[in-house]
């Protein structure tokens, strides 16, 4: 076999496993459209999206998720206002300003808050925040859009931080001492140059960890409160897609159309992840300043 | 080091020893530079030369474990004076890096940055510093179409020449050059050369470079270091074809180094 003969082969077995991964995610978007598009036979699109009554089990049952929805909306956009504040703040601190000790232990206290098992931290908004809140503002549940935000939030700050802070040390040194030549302080440094050059990296950074918030399962379903309702207020209960899957899916009969509807939720919920990452690619690429000359 | 007189020096170091934690960096540097000149500073790699440079806009400073003893008097003040702050000095003696390190922003806002720091804010004013800067450093004519465009778009030569603006902008007394040319073409170089020369009527210039002609070619004075240690320092012309001391002439002409 001559030696040109070996690269085609290399490269046909590389671009087959790449393919792999591809087929796998492929067939699995199949699969949700197979079992969720039936759904649309019983009901018009605009009424599964926008309907405001979701009763899979009533008789006649209406299938309308524009509740849950809201509330995933709701969850997700509350924890970002939270997460993404902590979680940038936290990664120009760690990456710019700590002292190498302060550095090492806040980083480790970090990593191991993205190890907490969401059912763990769903744990502690039932014990811990959910009465606290009960008590303080005097409701008649602790299970509530604000308690699912701040966990989410909880969760989200990991991703938003460590995946800002690459971003932020990705930063070539010499953009920082060339601002420093010129004059300018540390905090200056940080804000006109270190943080606008890392923006792309950062924006992704908030995109993912609103993408992780709002895929999140467990943690809404143990701690939203599950009312399938709009939501008045920051206090009320909400019913989050993924928290309305999991819950139910083990009661759907086989090819209901519950059944169907929940795929057809699963569809909404991939959409709007999807949505994410392509507002994120874009983000990235419009803070990306083009060519690179020598540098 | 014969010259005190007060009206032609504007920086000095006074027995200066710089160490990086327990490496000693530079030994009892005593060195005047004086105004509206070039001085070169020469040496092998790793003999301090570049570490002396950035001594002078305290640029050192972000570097952890550094430590300075001596004294550095900029215009009779001592610049590691605990009163001092190394952002008014950097204002004053800016600083053209070995690398052009243009910031990925538009040329305009490469240019403005400084000033705007100080508190610039008004278009007119930034547009015509934009304008003046530009021209000081040769690079109008090249780019006066193009000032929304990224810094990053223009080719090496075309981006040191900014970083050299960027740094005129803020009105320094002295520019601080590491190396301005290492990184670029022969024709890049002859302009920076050029743009040297020119700019000496109005600032003091300090640049290390590793190229001997560039040195010969460019500078008033030149310092030739080793180890940590200034050997010799003298009128260029005679340290190209005279030097004192032994050791320079035998680095000048290629014999060690």
């Amino acid at each position: 076999m001559t030696r040109h003969q070996k690269e085609i082969i290399i490269k046909n077995v590389f671009f087959i496993l790449s393919l792999v991964s591809i087929l796998i995610l492929g067939l699995i978007v199949v699969f949700l459209f197979r079992e969720g598009l039936p759904l649309f036979r019983e009901v018009s699109l605009r009424d599964f999206i926008f309907g405001m009554e979701w009763y899979p089990t009533y008789s006649p049952p209406s299938y309308g998720i524009w509740p849950l929805i809201v509330g995933s909306l709701i969850v997700t956009i509350l924890s970002s206002l939270i997460a993404v504040p902590l979680g940038v703040l936290a990664a120009v601190y760690i990456s710019e300003i700590a002292p190498p000790a302060i550095k090492e232990v806040l980083k480790a206290i970090i990593e191991l808050l993205a190890g907490l098992p969401s059912v763990v931290l769903g744990f502690f908004g039932m014990v811990i925040i959910a009465p606290w809140l009960q008590e303080t503002f005097d409701l008649p549940t602790g299970l509530n859009i604000v308690n699912a935000s701040v966990i989410l939030a909880i969760m989200a700050v990991p991703t938003i931080s460590s995946i800002s802070e690459d971003a932020l040390y990705a930063v070539p040194n010499e953009f920082k001492e060339a601002s420093y030549a010129l004059g300018a302080t540390k905090f200056e440094t940080i804000t006109r140059i270190i943080i606008p050059s890392a923006l792309s990296g950062i924006s992704t950074a908030v995109i993912l960890g609103m993408a992780r918030a709002i895929g999140e399962t467990m943690v809404v379903l143990m701690v939203a409160g599950g009312a399938a309702a709009l939501p008045e207020s920051i206090f009320d209960s909400v019913r989050p897609m993924p928290a309305s899957i999991a819950a139910e899916m083990g009661e759907a009969p086989f090819r209901s159309g519950h059944y169907h509807a929940l795929f057809a939720t699963g569809i909404v919920l991939f959409l709007m992840t999807l949505a994410f990452n392509l507002i994120a690619d874009y983000i990235s690429q419009k803070f990306k300043e083009v060519g690179s000359a020598t540098l | 080091m014969e010259n005190n007189h007060f009206d032609t020096e504007i920086i000095k170091t006074k027995n200066v020893n710089f160490y990086y934690g327990p490496f000693k960096a530079l030994t009892d540097i005593s060195m005047n530079f004086e105004k509206r000149k070039v001085t070169a500073l020469i040496g092998p790699s790793g003999c301090g030369k570049s570490t002396l440079l950035r001594l002078l806009n305290r640029m050192n400073d972000l570097i952890a474990g550094a430590r300075v003893e001596g004294e550095v008097l900029f215009e009779g003040m001592n610049i590691y004076d605990p009163e001092v702050d190394p952002v008014e000095v950097r204002r004053r003696v800016g600083m053209v890096f070995q690398k052009p390190n243009p910031f990925p922003k538009s040329i305009f806002n490469n240019i403005t940055y400084g000033p705007r720091l100080t508190g610039t804010a008004n278009k007119l004013d930034l547009e015509a510093l934009a304008e003046i800067s530009l021209k000081q450093a040769v690079l109008w004519d090249e780019v006066k179409d193009i000032l929304g465009r990224s810094a990053m778009t223009l080719s090496g030569g075309q981006q040191q020449r900014l970083c050299i603006a960027r740094a005129l902008a803020m009105k320094p007394d002295i520019l601080l050059m590491d190396e301005p040319t290492s990184a670029l073409d022969p024709i890049s170089t002859a302009k920076i050369e050029e743009l040297i020369d020119e700019l000496k009527k109005t600032y003091t210039i300090i640049i290390v470079t590793h190229n001997m002609q560039q040195a010969a070619r460019i500078s008033d004075k030149t310092g030739f270091f080793y180890i940590g240690k200034l050997i010799e320092y003298n009128a260029t012309e005679k340290i190209f074809t005279n030097p004192d001391v032994k050791q320079t002439e035998d680095y000048i002409t290629g014999r060690f180094g």
